[in-house]
């Protein structure tokens, strides 16, 4: 069944993708590669619907194969060289005659070729713009999440789009951070961050959560689960914090309300409406 | 209580006098008077939550339907809202929540 949906349309295998079944699905057949699998090949199949109508038309058919990108490219294929049939010997019949077969040529060969096909597949990752109203040093306001309400200091961009706050820790516990930029108000007030130096070894892959194994060994299963060890922070992690936060806090030293003001949740007072607030 | 997010009621389904599209609700959200005070609102999340019965799987007991306002409905403030699954009629009247995310500020 699903597979006739994957290779009807690749729109309803998408949003079939998109439906809460896909966990299910994974969980039941385990073909997650295989969905990759038919994902591409989805998107290079233009069936026939019926005698002599294709699904999409020439022109819808390009934009999902992308193939003017390899256009724009000038990409150069390899000429198509005419497969030469092979030859078989094979006894055939009662009388046991030697025939000499020639094995079919392949009747459908794929119709783009693979060096545009390499060139149209290939993902480009556009980077976010940044909202005219973060600069490095400006003070965000968290809306979801652990820190919500929390004021942070904006330190830079990462090359996923995501943020790279600090509490700094020190004065509202919110340590090195990423945030989606739609989960964040920009306010008008700014932290002298020019001393910050961000090491280059901070980026996404740093807070990427190393994955522990769901089994248990036997002891642990035994152990009691409420004696669970305290999770302990990297030394390495506590460094970095350190490092990251020496200069912030030396330029809030010299202004005590930015302190405080960074120190203070921000929440919505009664009769308070956030579409008369200026942040 | 500490809340970053804006209060609001269910009024109902948009409707005409006999038909009613269940599929959109009508909301309104505190403080917000006139069309163009709900242009700050339009795309916020907003949810529903409901009280049931505690289980393993949902040992709070909260029910919780997530939207987003999609329009402005009319000249005084009242919003249209899209949820992921339509409200239930018992919902109308009951309080909402309207969040500050996605934000463009």
């Amino acid at each position: 069944m699903y597979d006739e949906i994957i290779s009807f349309s690749h729109y309803t295998y998408k949003s079939f993708l998109n439906h809460q079944f896909q966990s299910i699905y994974q969980y039941l057949y385990g073909l997650t590669s295989n969905i990759i699998k038919y994902q591409i090949q989805a998107r290079l199949e233009n069936p026939t619907v019926a005698k002599g109508l294709r699904l999409y038309s020439a022109r819808s058919f390009a934009n999902r194969t992308r193939t003017f990108v390899a256009k724009t490219k000038k990409v150069t294929t390899a000429k198509k060289t005419e497969a030469v049939a092979a030859k078989k010997e094979k006894v055939f019949g009662k009388n046991k005659q030697a025939r000499v077969i020639t094995a079919k040529a392949p009747k459908f060969s794929a119709s783009i070729p693979a060096e545009i096909r390499a060139v149209a597949n290939k993902k480009v990752n556009t980077k976010v713009a940044l909202r005219k109203s973060i600069t490095p040093g400006t003070v965000l306001i968290i809306l979801a999440g652990r820190f919500a309400g929390k004021r942070v200091v904006f330190l830079n961009q990462l090359a996923s789009g995501l943020l790279l706050v600090t509490g700094p820790f020190k004065v509202n516990g919110v340590p090195l951070r990423r945030i989606d930029q739609r989960y964040v108000i920009a306010t008008s007030t700014k932290v002298d961050v020019s001393g910050v130096k961000v090491a280059e070894s901070i980026n996404d892959a740093y807070f990427n959560v190393e994955k522990k194994s769901t089994k248990k060994s036997e002891d642990a299963f035994f152990k009691d689960e409420k004696k669970v060890e305290k999770k302990k922070i990297a030394d390495s992690r506590v460094a970095d914090q350190k490092s990251v936060d020496a200069s912030i806090l030396a330029a809030l030293k010299k202004d005590k309300t930015l302190t405080i003001y960074l120190k203070t949740k921000f929440f919505l007072k009664k009769g308070e409406y956030p579409h008369q607030l200026k942040f | 209580m500490e809340k970053i997010y804006s209060k609001g009621v269910v009024l109902g389904y948009r409707r005409s006098q006999a038909t009613q599209y269940p599929n959109i609700s009508l909301l309104k959200i505190e403080g917000v008077v006139s069309r163009e005070d709900t242009t700050f609102y339009l795309g916020k999340s907003v949810c529903l939550i409901e009280k049931v019965t505690k289980t393993a799987e949902n040992p709070s007991g909260h029910k919780i339907t997530w939207g987003k306002v999609c329009k402005s409905h009319g000249s005084s403030g009242v919003v249209q809202a899209r949820f992921k699954r339509n409200l239930p009629p018992k919902a109308f009247g009951a309080p909402i929540r309207v969040f500050l995310y996605p934000s463009s500020i």
